[in-house]
């Protein structure tokens, strides 16, 4: 078991380190999708085996065929990176060094992690989640269902065609 | 640890056999049902025809375009093809076989979440079009891949609600645990007729089978995703087609058919080996009746419109899917309680 976590451990900083670093957009994105295997192996190894199937088909089977739905038309191919100025490559570095310096001070005592609760090997199976989700989370559940439901009327709104009524002479309105 | 071995690689021999065969069949049916004759030379009624068709394809040349992107255009049917075997991994094909007392459960894995797992595989699938078709930079192979993506992704959806429902029934996400419950309860098609009729329809378009087979629809695309292949390359797309079609049609078997569950054969008190030998001979008929099915409506229907095909997935396979949601959750309730 710990050979398995040591190499989707592995794959997932490796993969995760690629989606920044290609120069691709396509490989960042295929990086990401193994990056999100790897994430679903961790969970098999925690026994949750509906959090690894839903995680599976919401990020790697829906979001991440969108990703690279949107690539492919607008065609991203070509290797590109923005120019950056020297000003702002010293200041990333810089705020980089610094935020790892914060992490490093925060975690140095905390190294030897002992877990609060016992490991309950049935916490990610569907009848815990269930019953966690429709229980004891009722209600922020039922308002991200309705965020969710906000968020889709929006786009349908969005992406309504506006009328452009044609007056009888003719001619078309200009866009206002 | 062995039997479940053992009975892995018979079913990875059983799935490649058939849809080899379902090439021949597929070729059968369409003479038949055009008044023709079909393959008849190679061996007796053309018998050897899948044999002879895979030699071929293995002889040709295996060509990579100058622009492709080599990696990718690798990986496409690789992922096509081992995403299409994995599935049937979770499929009940029967139920306990005892040889030499050892007990065989003819059922390679059972997690409890075994019908989310056939989804995540197929959700995978997706890959395997869009990156060979995008690695082909070849406009057509490009349209086609796209197709494919937005088709599949919005018929997940439809098949996701109609999966629902009967989950809801059978209170169980194990594909052996609603096989259990058909088994004591009458089959799904009793309860999910509508269910069923949905599930059907998403099944056609997530296998690209016709009528919905613009990903490669040949009158406006060439070849659709897999016009640039060649060799086995090819070889691969068109057999994981037909591997999804075996394993798509055993699920619809074991969700609304009741799996290897053959009414009457409990009460005859036959050998439990021989009981089980009949159910799996059952689910593979019923298996092989959506297979005909499948190629049957392919050489019936006309192909649709990609606008069309959006149209009936978001606007009515959607609603019907959520309404037999609310109809099976207000019957439960009227009934149960």
């Amino acid at each position: 078991m710990l050979a398995f976590f040591y190499l989707f451990a592995a794959i997932s900083v490796i993969s995760a380190l690629i989606v920044v670093s290609a120069r691709s957009p396509i490989n960042s994105v295929i990086a990401l999708v193994v990056c999100f295997l790897s994430i679903a192996g961790h969970y098999i190894l925690l026994n949750a085996q509906f959090l690894a199937m839903v995680h599976i088909i919401v990020y790697t089977g829906a979001i991440m065929v969108l990703f690279l739905f949107v690539i492919m038309l607008l065609n991203l191919n070509k290797a590109t990176e923005p120019m950056k100025t020297l000003g702002t490559r010293v200041a990333a570095v810089l705020a980089g060094g610094l935020f790892f310096l914060t992490l490093m001070a925060a975690i140095r005592h905390g190294i030897n992690i002992t877990p609060a609760n016992e490991f309950d090997p049935g916490v990610g199976l569907v009848r815990s989640v269930g019953l966690s989700l429709f229980k004891e989370f009722l209600l922020p559940f039922e308002v991200s269902s309705v965020l969710f439901l906000s968020a889709m009327v929006g786009v349908v709104m969005l992406a309504k065609k506006e009328k452009v009524v044609v007056p009888k002479d003719g001619v078309e309105p200009s866009k206002a | 640890m062995i039997a479940t071995a053992i009975f892995l690689l018979v079913l990875f021999v059983i799935t490649l056999s058939v849809a080899a065969y379902s090439t021949y069949g597929e070729r059968k049916v369409a003479a038949f049902l055009q008044d023709r004759i079909g393959p008849n030379r190679a061996g007796p009624f053309g018998i050897l025809q899948p044999l002879a068709d895979g030699t071929k394809m293995f002889m040709k040349e295996d060509f990579v375009p100058l622009h492709a992107n080599k990696k990718l255009f690798l990986l496409g049917p690789a992922i096509a093809m081992v995403t299409a075997l994995l599935t049937g991994v979770v499929i009940p094909w029967g139920g306990t076989l005892t040889v030499f007392g050892t007990t065989i459960n003819l059922q390679g894995a059972d997690p409890e979440i075994g019908i989310l797992y056939v989804f995540a595989m197929v959700s995978i699938g997706v890959y395997g079009i869009m990156l060979g078709g995008w690695a082909s930079n070849n406009k057509f192979a490009l349209l086609g891949a796209v197709r494919a993506a937005s088709q599949m992704v919005s018929y997940e959806l439809g098949m996701g609600l109609s999966i629902v429902a009967l989950v809801m029934l059978t209170g169980t996400l194990s594909l052996s645990g609603i096989v259990d419950y058909q088994i004591a309860h009458g089959w799904g098609i009793i309860q999910q007729p509508l269910g069923f009729l949905l599930f059907l329809v998403c099944a056609f378009a997530e296998t690209n089978r016709a009528p919905f087979d613009m990903p490669e629809c040949e009158t406006e695309l060439v070849g659709g995703y897999h016009t640039e292949f060649s060799s086995m390359r090819l070889g691969f797309y068109l057999f994981a087609e037909y591997t999804n079609m075996f394993i798509s049609s055993a699920v619809i078997s074991t969700l609304y058919f009741g799996g290897y569950h053959v009414p009457g054969l409990a009460s005859l008190g036959l050998d439990p080996n021989v009981a089980a030998i009949i159910g799996v001979a059952a689910m593979f008929a019923k298996t092989f009746f959506f297979i005909f099915f499948f190629m049957w409506v392919r050489w019936s229907v006309p192909r649709f419109r990609f606008d069309q095909l959006m149209n009936l997935g978001w606007k009515k396979l959607i609603p019907l899917g959520i309404l037999n949601i609310l109809l099976t959750g207000g019957i439960h309730y009227l009934f149960n309680h």
